[in-house]
């Protein structure tokens, strides 16, 4: 029985993971590249489960009745629709700031997301908002002895899929491709990749594209396992995501996803063993001890500062 | 000006360029030229404003009064990321390699100025001349000497097979035998070509606190001074130029 609870606890830390690391992964990039912590980053995934039930709606009016098809179309198009508003921030709030004080892209930042959730307020109602569920059912794994360990939905199922594929498909992508050689460089000296040759601008805005379409991957994936959300929830997991972030390094790539899943599993663990009413005090007590003892994260560099 | 011969034509030209820190000025009306297939040398003390120049010629600071030409085109205000597409490779001061990627990945940034189309030479052709590279080519560039990471800055800028080949002190740090080899790297460059045949004209603009050699390897020299150019010539008349020797030489007049 002990066995049982573990198990699922185990399961539970990796979906809730799985989600944070995706959206740790927009604030680790976005502050590799420029040293900025993009604040408004926790209602871009607001944004995107909002965008996710928009979709559905549409394609359900068009009839669509193919499951997977209605995933897959949903999950591109949300990705899009939600680079498009990471892509426009970028645009229009941090490009003309660049060069200032450090302090004025911050302020920005949370003026930006005061202003996305009162904009997704005034345009959706400040309710709490539902879809219906698409995929029912579940595997259940069970010992030898018939002894249930561990139930597992199908959207479970097609969280962890599909949040360890686009990690792993990112990977690739920044480690064998020269869009991802050139984001390498950017962060690493951006002047000397500009002097190269390689147009700075782009890839920053590249990389708040990317950002916001990996949170749009945990938008899409939450929603479907929740059903529900509002306007507000961006600004708990956002939080939650920036821990993370900084629990595996900020400016590390594997650093968010290795954060995002020791996160999750301890939250996890903690409130099934310990008490689940204070899982979030426990998840920012964590951030206040990584910052205090070991302020660069797991996989960070030592330095924070960034020139 | 106004004459089209392209034989006339310097390929770089800097006329009465100044260009400024914030409020303090770096360079004071620098005209100078560079033409194709020449070794020109910039000798200065620190602070001169040696490596100012050639940043000046990316944009970084934009130059705020005068005129930068390469190969008859204006281009005192093209962003930075436009500048190395036309043929500029720098080499800068500290080398400015990318520590946290491999000396491959590294080499491979230097063609982006070449765009997806153009070919450059080829990796065979600079590992024959930096075999070093070619053993170091999966380890991390951070993990270089500071002469292999010379090495590696000036394979990097060769990658885009530049018309000009622009360099700061690449012998600061080095030893004399491993600045022998660059020196003759350099010459040998221009004398073949980036790759042999190729690119015969290409020309490099050599800035160095090593005024002896740099002077014995240069078809012609200028001579900065608090930002601006104090005096010119062939690199032999200004070996053997008192104020020269007494300020850059070491020797006695
Ligand atoms: N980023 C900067 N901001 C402000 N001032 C600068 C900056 N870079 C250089 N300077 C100033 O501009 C002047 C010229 O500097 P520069 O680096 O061009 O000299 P240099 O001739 O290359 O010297 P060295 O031989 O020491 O490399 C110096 O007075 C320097 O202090
Ligand atoms: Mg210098």
């Amino acid at each position: 029985m002990e066995l049982a609870i573990l198990a699922q606890q185990t399961l539970n830390g990796l979906i809730l993971g799985a989600t944070y690391g995706l959206i740790a992964i927009g604030y680790t990039m976005v502050y590799g590249i420029i040293g900025m912590i993009n604040f408004a980053h926790g209602e871009i995934y607001m944004v995107s489960a909002y965008v996710t039930a928009i979709f559905l709606a549409v394609l359900h009016y068009f009839g669509l009745a193919n499951v997977p098809l209605m995933l897959l179309a949903v999950l591109l198009a949300t990705m899009f629709v939600t680079a498009l508003y990471g892509w426009f921030l970028e645009r229009i709030a941090y490009r003309p700031l660049r060069g200032s004080t450090r302090l004025a892209p911050l302020i920005t930042a949370i003026g930006l997301s005061l202003i996305l959730q009162n904009y997704v307020r005034l345009s959706q109602g400040a309710r709490s908002q539902g879809i219906p569920s698409l995929l029912q059912g579940s595997f259940a794994i069970t010992l030898g002895n018939d002894e249930r360990l561990v139930q597992i939905t199908y959207v479970q199922t097609l969280i962890i899929i599909v949040a360890f594929l686009s990690m792993a498909i990112l990977t690739v992508i920044m480690h064998h491709t020269s869009l991802g050689r050139a984001c390498r460089a950017t962060e690493q000296d951006r002047i000397m990749a500009s002097l190269l040759g390689i147009d700075t601008d782009r890839i920053i805005a590249t990389v708040f594209v990317i950002g916001a379409a990996m949170a749009a991957i945990a938008g899409v994936l939450v929603t479907l396992n929740y059903g529900s959300f509002d306007f507000h929830i961006g600004f708990v997991t956002g939080i939650k995501a920036f821990t993370a972030a900084v629990l595996g390094g900020i400016g590390s790539l594997p650093g968010a996803m290795l954060g995002g899943l020791v996160l999750g599993l301890s939250e996890s663990f903690f409130s099934g063993f310990v008490n689940a009413d204070y899982k979030d005090v426990f998840a920012f007590s964590l951030l206040v001890l990584v910052l205090i003892f070991r302020p660069s994260g797991f996989l960070g560099h030592p330095q924070v500062v960034k020139v | 000006m106004g004459e089209r011969t392209s034989l006339a034509q310097p390929l770089l030209a800097l006329q009465e360029v100044s260009s400024h820190y914030g409020p303090v000025r770096a360079l004071d009306r620098i005209s100078l030229t560079v033409n194709a297939g020449e070794i020109v040398t910039l000798i200065g003390a620190n602070g001169a404003g040696k490596s100012t120049l050639l940043m000046t010629l990316f944009g970084n600071p934009r130059a705020s009064h005068g005129q930068i030409l390469f190969a008859g085109q204006d281009i005192t205000h093209l962003p930075t990321h436009r500048i190395s597409p036309l043929g500029l490779a720098l080499v800068p001061e500290g080398r400015r390699i990318f520590p946290g990627m491999t000396v491959l990945e590294n080499i491979a940034l230097g063609h982006t100025a070449l765009g997806n189309h153009r070919q450059g030479p080829s990796l065979d052709f600079l590992y024959t001349h930096f075999p070093i590279l070619k053993e170091r080519q999966r380890q991390k560039a951070g993990t270089l000497s500071g002469g292999e990471q010379q090495m590696l800055a000036i394979a990097r800028a060769l990658m885009s097979q530049p018309r000009l080949l622009l360099l700061d002190e690449p012998s600061l740090g080095l030893a004399p035998m491993m600045i022998r080899k660059i020196f003759a790297l350099i010459r040998s460059l221009v004398q073949s070509g980036i790759q042999s045949g190729v690119q015969p004209e290409t020309a490099v603009f050599l800035v160095e606190q090593n005024a002896h050699q740099a002077l014995q390897i240069a078809d012609r020299g200028y001579v900065l001074v608090n930002g601006t150019i104090r005096l010119t010539g062939t690199g032999h008349d200004l070996l053997n130029n008192p104020e020269v020797k007494h300020a850059y030489l070491g020797t006695l007049v």
